[in-house]
């Protein structure tokens, strides 16, 4: 019920130039610290694989020269340390950059997760927008991490570090926590560049259910060859949200879990349950109450759920 | 929490062929039936424009993809007044919103952004942030002052302001000629390569602090200026009086010139967000915010461009280049080319840049 009501107070609606109403739910805080840790990671990680690969090419250039750094040749050495140098600003801010400014609007990180990054005004993504929040979050995270590490590395030889390690965990906590207090979850950099970070739902077509089994043969069952028919009273009993339920139950649950669903229902509605043919029966129940359902649908009559 | 779809990623899902439309015993299915070929193939144009392959989808494709995403819209719309079937509507607001980021994305790529920012765009985001400019300008010139002041009054200021690195030899009461040697040229090139790349990263790391700063009012933009200018003036302090102001200044001229002017419009841009959002005028704050922030974006890119060319232009000339005269030649250049660029190449803009 948390997860349901979590995900009930993150939905936000988009409003298309079509005038269509499209509901976008906002990425969770969690997704997004995952997201960017795995950014991290990968980044790290392909950094010093490169690098290993430059020292391996640099001990290479020591070969034949008895070891001895001062005569190996000095512009493939210094074409290497440049190389480092470059390629690790490259990375840093290219990483980011490229892949948000592409047409997936997401990071592999943030793939992964399954969440990207959209305009908040619900316009294009502007590329400046794309530059400004990613400038930002070396202010927000990474400035204030490394200071505070090397004031602890200061510290743990014996320096005096004073207020300034005080000063520096606030600083990082201010904007490590400004998700927290702004109902959008936003960070600086996304309030800076005006984008906010939303789920990216890929959803597979699901099958349709009223043209499979005891739905698509008028409630009569392939086992049994019974057919189920369902009167006004017996449909009434349950609304959208059973029925919604019921689809989903009848997509992916056992056949135990059906069982249950199919007692409960028979109890509720007053039949005496059978057994051996209860999907069948369900089936049929789903087609027939949604039927119903959609009929009043038509008509403008809705049913939420079975109390209303 | 939904959990990610990984299977999406690797290779592409059979999919099986729809069954037969007249089987369908519910209206809202039969309305499903006959419009999921149209769904699917938007769906497959979508995912090819996802993985960036624009080149390799057909033109026909490409044509008909605005009527099938507004197919898709306008099937989300009628579903939702007619259809109980979650799985449908959440696969098709699914689709629309993936249709929509696609068909309303960003214009162009990286590459066409880059061409508009480098014919036009930066000189305009430039001028657009004029007096943030001037504040920040008079900062620096304040801050140099300043710097210049305390360490004519005391000494012991200079320790305080200048980095322990910088003042090998170049400390109070050092001579004439052990000043001018800081000053001199290296005998070879060899070395200034790796630390040209060092400057660089060094520097832009620098400037982009300066803006990102920003977001706190601007306040730390400025103290973060005046710090650095206040350092220049203690430096320029020491070479006066020695008698060396027009050497120091023309051994400073061929990168600061552009170094310093770089410093100048990030910090100017800093100043621009943190301006905005404590005068953001008859717009909400986070548009005023935002507003800014991408403004100062554009200046911030063209301020890593600076900082590499002043990368370079300290690396390699300053060390290599004898002489005041050739010197201040580079480096008047370098400025007059800068100002030139900013403020007088202005091209006409094509109307659909807009966006």
């Amino acid at each position: 019920m948390s997860a349901a009501a979590a995900a009930e107070k993150r939905s936000r609606v988009m409003i298309t130039p079509e005038g269509l109403a499209l509901p976008v739910t906002l990425a969770s805080r969690g997704g997004r610290a995952g997201a960017l840790m795995l950014d991290v990671m990968i980044i790290f990680g392909g950094l010093l694989a490169f690098n290993l690969l430059l020292l391996w090419i640099a001990g290479g250039l020591l070969e034949g020269t008895a070891f001895d750094p001062s005569s190996a040749p000095r512009g493939a050495q210094e074409f290497l340390q440049i190389l480092m140098v470059i390629s690790g600003f490259v990375t840093w801010y290219g990483y980011f950059l490229v892949q948000e400014l592409g047409p997936r609007g997401a990071t592999l990180g943030k793939r992964m997760v399954g969440i990207r990054i959209a305009a908040r005004s619900g316009g294009r993504l502007a590329p400046e927008a794309v530059i400004a929040r990613n400038l930002i979050r070396d202010v927000e995270l990474f400035y204030p991490l490394v200071l505070v590490l090397v004031l602890l590395v200061l510290s743990s030889e014996g320096e005096d570090i004073g207020l300034l390690a005080w000063a520096a965990t606030g600083w990082f906590a201010l904007f490590l926590l400004f998700p927290f207090f702004n109902r959008d979850a936003l960070r600086a950099g996304d309030i800076v560049a005006g984008t906010w970070v939303v789920e990216a739902p890929r959803t597979k077509l699901a099958a349709t259910l009223s043209t499979q089994g005891a739905a698509a043969n008028r409630g009569a069952s392939e086992v049994t060859g019974a057919r189920y028919e369902f009167g006004d009273k017996e449909l009434a009993v349950y609304g959208e949200k059973e029925l919604q339920t019921l689809e989903r139950m009848l997509r992916d649950a056992q056949p135990e879990a059906l069982a249950a669903v199919h007692a409960t229902i028979c109890r509720k509605i007053g039949w005496n349950p059978g057994a051996g043919d209860e999907r069948a029966f369900l089936e049929a129940f789903y087609a027939q109450l949604r039927a119903k359902l959609e009929g009043d649908m038509r008509f403008g009559k809705r049913k939420a759920d079975k109390f209303s | 929490m939904k959990t990610p779809v990984l299977s999406s990623w690797f290779g592409r899902g059979e999919i099986a062929a729809p069954p037969d439309i007249a089987s369908a015993t519910l209206r809202s299915d039969r309305f499903r039936l006959e419009r999921e070929g149209e769904w699917r193939r938007l769906e497959a144009i979508v995912a090819q424009m996802e993985k960036g392959g624009l080149r390799r989808i057909a033109d026909d494709d490409l044509v008909a993809l605005p009527a099938l995403y507004r197919t898709a819209a306008s099937s989300l719309a009628v579903a939702r007044e007619t259809s109980l079937d979650s799985a449908t509507l959440a696969y098709l607001e699914a689709l629309v919103q993936r249709a929509w980021f696609q068909v309303y994305g960003p214009p162009r790529g990286f590459g066409g952004w880059l061409r508009d920012f480098v014919l036009g765009g930066w000189s305009r985001a430039v001028r657009a942030i004029w007096l943030d400019i001037c504040i920040a300008l008079f900062v620096m010139v304040a801050g140099a002052i300043v710097g210049w002041l305390l360490v004519a009054q005391d000494e012991a200021w200079y320790y305080r302001l200048v980095p322990s690195g910088l003042a090998d030899t170049r400390v109070p009461g050092a001579s004439r000629e052990e000043l001018l040697a800081s000053l001199a040229t290296e005998e070879s090139a060899a070395g200034l390569a790796s630390f040209a790349a060092q400057l660089f990263s060094n520097n832009s790391g620098v400037c982009i602090l300066a803006f990102a700063l920003g977001f706190a009012f601007g306040i730390p933009s400025l103290l973060l200026m005046v710090h650095n200018m206040a350092m220049l003036g203690a430096i320029l302090w020491l070479f006066s009086g020695q008698g060396l102001t027009l050497e120091l200044a023309a051994w400073l001229s061929v990168h600061g010139t552009t170094e310093i002017f770089g410093i100048l419009l990030s910090g100017a841009a800093g100043l621009h967000i943190g301006r905005s959002m404590a005068f953001p005028g008859q717009r909400a704050v986070l548009t005023a915010a935002s507003e800014a922030g991408q403004r100062g974006a554009v200046v911030m890119v063209g301020v890593v461009i600076m900082m590499i060319v002043a990368a370079i232009l300290e690396a390699f000339p300053r060390q290599l280049v004898d002489g005041t005269g050739p010197r201040f030649l580079i480096g008047g250049s370098m400025l007059a080319f800068w100002l030139a660029y900013f403020f007088l190449y202005r091209p006409v803009r094509l109307p659909e840049d807009s966006a």
